[in-house]
């Protein structure tokens, strides 16, 4: 099995927009190559012929009514923001917008 | 009484008014003060809301309104539950601080049953972990070994519970972190069938894993805990529509005559410790003692559950961890005015996560990107099938299915914190029942011979029959209390500070 | 040299995809209860599910299930039995989750069609656009960006988040790649949106503001050389607000890439910006590798399975398909097909329906808003309906048609009603537009006349009925062309014994 690279492991860092470093990043990728080893041998048994499950238990159809019901109070949303203005929750730039 | 009594045993003292909520609540935090310095089970007390509780519990009391089975009885809660205005940080840096607009369903549920809600416990960062080791905020230890790991990710609870600082508690179990931490803290937990408890207010870890669940010191409490938290929630899309089983009524059955329970081949054998595998030999035979019929089952897809589940569990907490990106709430790091979102993302992320969380997410990442999907998440969702299957075919001979919960007793802090898959192992019996979503159990059956540390032994039944877990848990804690003379726990050498 | 539109379409030939996001019309959100009006100020919509914070779960809007479906019948399209909401993960500070809960693999429906019509230049086109599917998502919250935008003043930009539009259901409608559209793909493309549009408002499922965001496109679009039988690469346009936007933005691509094949550049996979006042696209931002969305199901949501039963009992609710009624009023009408189009393009049947529905006759109706009223609202640059009612138009025709105006007094009629001088009897009255049809007064008009021009009376009184005309011509003068011609025409020769 090839080993993960560390590009890759950079890759899905910038995927989970998590910055690393490269020692991180080599540590990771050391790391992920002895668990994906471990790991791969669900393909062993994992057939075509088997259906996957999403939901531990099989159900359909759950829904709600169209009805309004009370939202939080602005102040009760904005109180976990680390900065708010004007009622928005306030984030830095956010590149490439017009 | 006692803070060494079991919650029932308070419940029908304060019943009886021989002690008040707020002096039962008092006397717990004067244990907390005591031994929590050493333990470190908690993360925060909410001593204000807890009195307020309890005087309220007290007036109606003395008010003559009927009031539920534990009105007045303190819990301690895993920090992975919302509780509205108070501190939940689910054990990570990312969330100190963070006090949430909202109440989790469980937390209206106990309040609505007089509950007192104590404090918050510690916990392995975002659930993810078998020793709480991976708190952002120092571990947990085991109250039985100080230098011992109490379990996870729930060690927190579990530990309240071995020294006395509350009589009940609240896990969540995704892989085992109910069940390992009771078992080596010689404590009951308690994984109810999936659905069973809703997850609204749950921080999520790994969602089609994910379930709240009772921690106690007897099964009867946990029985009676079940009984407050289970039932349907509209607000949580998978929880189950249908009645709650009556598990008081089974823990207080005491009688399995005849009933088939099944022995797993697969959890067993290598990589368990020989005290574990001879005190669990010797519950067995306690429950043939009782007339039940053992039954040897063989589920071998259980070799591939472990794999499946650090597949399936990364995956989904690599989703479900991308709300913490500081916009909106929680950590925010390196906004200087200059970075733009994206970067202040990428630094409060990098800061705010544990290297376990980190090694998750990024697996997890890996396992749902293009072209490694099939083979990897797509993979382990069949052999969640295969587990299914499994549990079916053996639950079509067995009433239940038995296994020692834990391969090994509690080890010390720092030995398996460098190993991830050493460390992933203490689930290997554990996951499987998370994997089909059916019920499971760990109670307390002895101290291995090696190291006098608790062993935990595991009870699994079908799907929304939660009831049978209770009813040969009630009964073989009552054989083994019989047997000792004593509870487990009063075999334990008594913390500094102690009452 | 460049090429222009006629140019680059003789050497390429386009092909076409749109995609479709339509805001519905529910009270409640997609997953939660929060309100979903318009407008409300910030973040006063907002709840634990909407937002996104850690522990809050998801439960799905019935009716936003029934309107999807709904959509898909109106489309042709089969409804799935068995369909799942799936994560598709990105980080973008407006989405709460960082992953939009939507549908990926097992769309709500599938492979529908719609007709569309067009006009071209030898007539009447039919273009059928095949739909691949209909699926159900989220909305976003939206994003307010605060400091200057030329030059980096340090520290002083930033973004500000609402979340009300968070998690309002959407509904996304695909089509599958529409080839063959020739010079015409602006047009069908228009075309398409407009018709998309008409049904759900016949649906009721959304109030299809393409000027609010309630209705949006993507307009994706590629080139290939004529006859080399290869696709090429597409652009995706978004930021197409008008029905008219999304002809401008099919040209302009087709333009702008023409223009790049014919230097031998490649033309580039990416997300474009249309830019209303120059009609151009320009590149969105610009990503250094493609986004991964690792979709997977969605754990905290269980399937949909709509029921048989249910799924027949909403095909009958289906109000009558747009391009039907307008076959149905059509022959009603008795109205040729060139003018039908221009009724449907003007977006004034609906508008003469209601006129004809007040009693008004069709032909009168459809050439009293398509004439008149029309060219007044296109000096204005504003719609028709908002210069006059419905109802005055239907007075004004009844009046005419009961001869109490004629169609030069009902002329001065609507202009009164338009300069907001009233209803039409207030004009009427305000005026004294009245016909004069009292016999006597015009007898003593008709009488003064014959006194002015007793020759030109003598000739008519002799047979010659057309010498008739300057006689009436002096009687309408006199009564300030407040009489009714025909009706002084009848009296003046009775008079005059003819």
């Amino acid at each position: 099995m090839a080993a993960i690279s560390r590009d890759e492991v950079a890759n899905l860092a910038r995927l989970a927009r998590i910055t690393m470093s490269d020692a991180e990043l080599d540590h990771l990728a050391g790391e992920m190559d002895v668990i994906l080893g471990a790991v791969a041998r669900v393909q062993e048994v994992a057939g075509a012929d088997v259906p996957a499950t999403s939901h531990p238990l099989a159900v359909n159809n759950v829904s709600r009514e169209d009805v309004v019901t009370p939202s939080l109070t602005p102040a009760e949303t904005l109180s976990g923001a680390p900065a708010s203005e004007d009622q928005r929750f306030k984030v830095p730039q956010i590149l490439g917008e017009e | 009484m006692s803070i060494r009594d079991n919650a029932w045993a308070m419940a029908h003292a304060l019943e009886k008014k021989e002690i008040s909520a707020v002096e039962l609540a008092n006397q717990h935090y004067e244990q907390i003060a005591s031994v929590d310095k050493d333990v470190h089970a908690f993360l925060y007390l909410d001593k204000e809301g807890a009195l307020s509780q309890a005087k309220e519990v007290d007036k109606k009391r003395a008010a003559g309104e009927k009031l539920s089975p534990l009105a007045g009885v303190p819990l301690a809660l895993k920090d992975v539950m919302t509780q509205k205005g108070v501190p939940t940080t689910c054990g990570s840096k990312m969330l100190e601080g963070w006090r949430p607009p909202y109440d989790s369903t469980v937390v209206t549920k106990l309040k609505s049953a007089g509950i007192v809600i104590l404090g918050k416990t510690n916990m392995d960062e975002f659930a993810m972990g078998s020793s709480t080791e991976n708190s952002a905020f120092g571990p947990t230890h085991n109250p039985w070994d100080l230098t011992r790991i109490p379990g996870g990710s729930g060690g927190g609870s579990s530990a309240s519970l071995a020294a006395f600082e509350a009589p009940l508690a609240i896990g969540t179990d995704t892989g085992g972190s109910i069940r390992q931490p009771a078992a080596v803290t010689g404590t009951v937990g308690v994984k109810p069938t999936y659905g069973g408890v809703s997850r609204y207010g749950l921080v999520a870890f790994s969602s089609s894993l994910d379930q709240a669940g009772p921690c106690a010191r007897t099964v009867l409490d946990a029985a009676l805990l079940h009984q407050v938290i289970a039932g349907f929630d509209p607000k949580d899309s998978t929880s189950i529509n249908r009645a709650v089983p009556d598990v008081v009524a089974a823990a207080k059955k005491k009688d399995i005559k005849g009933m088939k329970i099944g022995v797993v081949k697969q959890l067993a054998g290598d990589g368990y410790q020989k005290g574990v595998e001879n005190k669990f030999k010797e519950a067995v035979a306690e429950l043939v003692k009782l007339g039940a019929e053992i039954i040897e089952v063989s589920c071998p897809n259980f070799e591939y559950a472990l794999a499946a589940y650090y597949l399936i569990a990364p995956s989904e907490c690599s989703s479900n961890l991308a709300r913490f990106d500081s916009m909106r709430f929680g950590l925010r790091i390196g906004d200087d005015g200059v970075k733009g979102a994206e970067e202040v993302m990428n630094l409060t992320r990098q800061a705010g996560f544990g290297r376990e969380v980190k090694r998750r997410i990024i697996l997890g990442t890996y396992a749902l990107s293009s072209g490694y999907y099939d083979a990897y998440y797509g993979s382990a969702q069949k052999v969640r099938t295969l587990i299914k299957r499994d549990f079916d075919a053996a639950f079509e001979k067995c009433d239940v299915l038995i296994s020692p919960t834990a391969p090994t007793t509690a080890f010390k802090i720092g030995e398996k914190s460098n190993d991830p898959l050493a460390m992933y192992l203490n689930d290997i019996a554990t996951i499987p029942v998370n994997m089909a979503g059916i019920g499971g159990m760990s109670l307390p059956c002895g101290l291995a011979e090696e190291d006098n540390l608790p062993v935990g032994f595991q009870i699994m039944s079908p799907a929304m029959k939660d009831d049978r877990m209770y009813l040969v848990g009630g009964a073989l804690e009552a054989a083994l209390l019989s047997k000792w003379g004593k509870p487990i726990l009063d075999f334990a050498p008594k913390l500094a500070g102690s009452k | 040299m460049s090429l222009n539109y006629d140019q680059a379409i003789e050497k390429y030939e386009p092909t076409l995809g749109l995609e479709v996001h339509v805001e519905l019309n529910t009270k409640s959100k997609m997953f939660c209860g929060c309100a979903t009006e318009f407008g409300a100020q910030p973040n006063t919509q907002t709840c634990p599910v909407c937002l996104g914070l850690p522990g809050a779960l998801p439960v799905v809007n019935k009716k936003a299930i029934e309107s999807s479906i709904l959509i898909g019948l109106a489309l042709n399209c089969s409804i799935a039995p068995f369909s799942r909401f799936a994560r598709k993960n990105y980080f973008y500070p407006d989405m709460p989750k960082n992953f939009q809960t939507s549908q990926y693999d097992e769309p709500i429906c599938v492979n529908g069609f719609l007709d569309v019509e067009i006009e071209a230049d030898d007539g009447v086109k039919s273009f059928r656009i095949e739909i691949e599917r209909v699926h159900m998502e989220e909305d976003t919250g939206k994003s307010l960006h605060v400091g200057g935008s030329t030059g980096r003043i340090h520290g002083a930009e930033y973004s500000l988040l609402d979340y009300n539009r968070a998690g309002i259901p959407l509904v996304e409608i695909v089509t599958k790649i529409v080839p063959n559209t020739g010079k015409y793909a602006p047009q069908v493309a228009r075309a398409y949106v407009a018709a998309l549009r008409d049904i759900l408002r016949s649906l009721n499922v959304s109030d299809v503001k393409m000027e609010q965001g309630s209705l949006r496109c993507d307009v994706n679009l590629s080139l290939s050389k004529i006859g080399s039988g290869k696709l090429g690469t597409r652009s995706e346009t978004k930021n197409v607000n008008s029905l008219r936007s999304v002809e401008r933005a099919a040209t302009g691509e087709v333009i702008r890439q023409a223009n790049r094949l014919e230097t031998g550049e490649r033309i580039v996979q990416e997300t474009r910006h249309f830019l209303e006042e120059s009609g151009q696209t320009r590149p969105g931002r610009s990503k250094e590798q493609a986004e991964d969305y690792r979709y997977f199901p969605e754990p905290d949501l269980v399937p949909v399975a709509p029921d048989a039963k249910w799924i027949e009992e909403l095909r009958k609710t289906l109000p009558e398909k747009p391009a039907e009624r307008r076959k149905r009023l059509q022959t009603a009408w008795s109205v040729p097909d060139k003018e039908m189009a221009a009724m449907v393009n003007a977006e004034l049947l609906d508008t003469v329906e209601e006129t004809v529905k007040l009693g008004a006759d069709p032909t009168k109706a459809r050439s009293w808003w398509l004439g008149e009223v029309s060219r007044v609202a296109n000096d204005r640059g504003v719609l028709p309906t908002e210069l006059i009612s419905v109802k005055d138009i239907a007075q004004v025709i009844a009046l005419i048609t009961s001869g109490e105006l004629t169609d030069k007094l009902a002329r001065q009629v609507v202009e009164g009603v338009i300069a907001g001088e009233g209803s039409p009897s207030d004009v009427i009255s305000k005026r004294g537009l009245k016909v004069v049809s009292d016999d006597s007064a015009l007898m003593k008009a008709i009488e003064d006349a014959i006194t002015a021009q007793p020759d030109t009376a003598e000739r008519v009184r002799g047979g010659n009925i057309p010498a008739a005309g300057a006689l009436i011509g002096a009687v309408m003068k006199a009564t300030g062309g407040q009489a009714d011609a025909a009706k002084v025409r009848e009296l003046l020769l009775k008079h005059l014994g003819q």
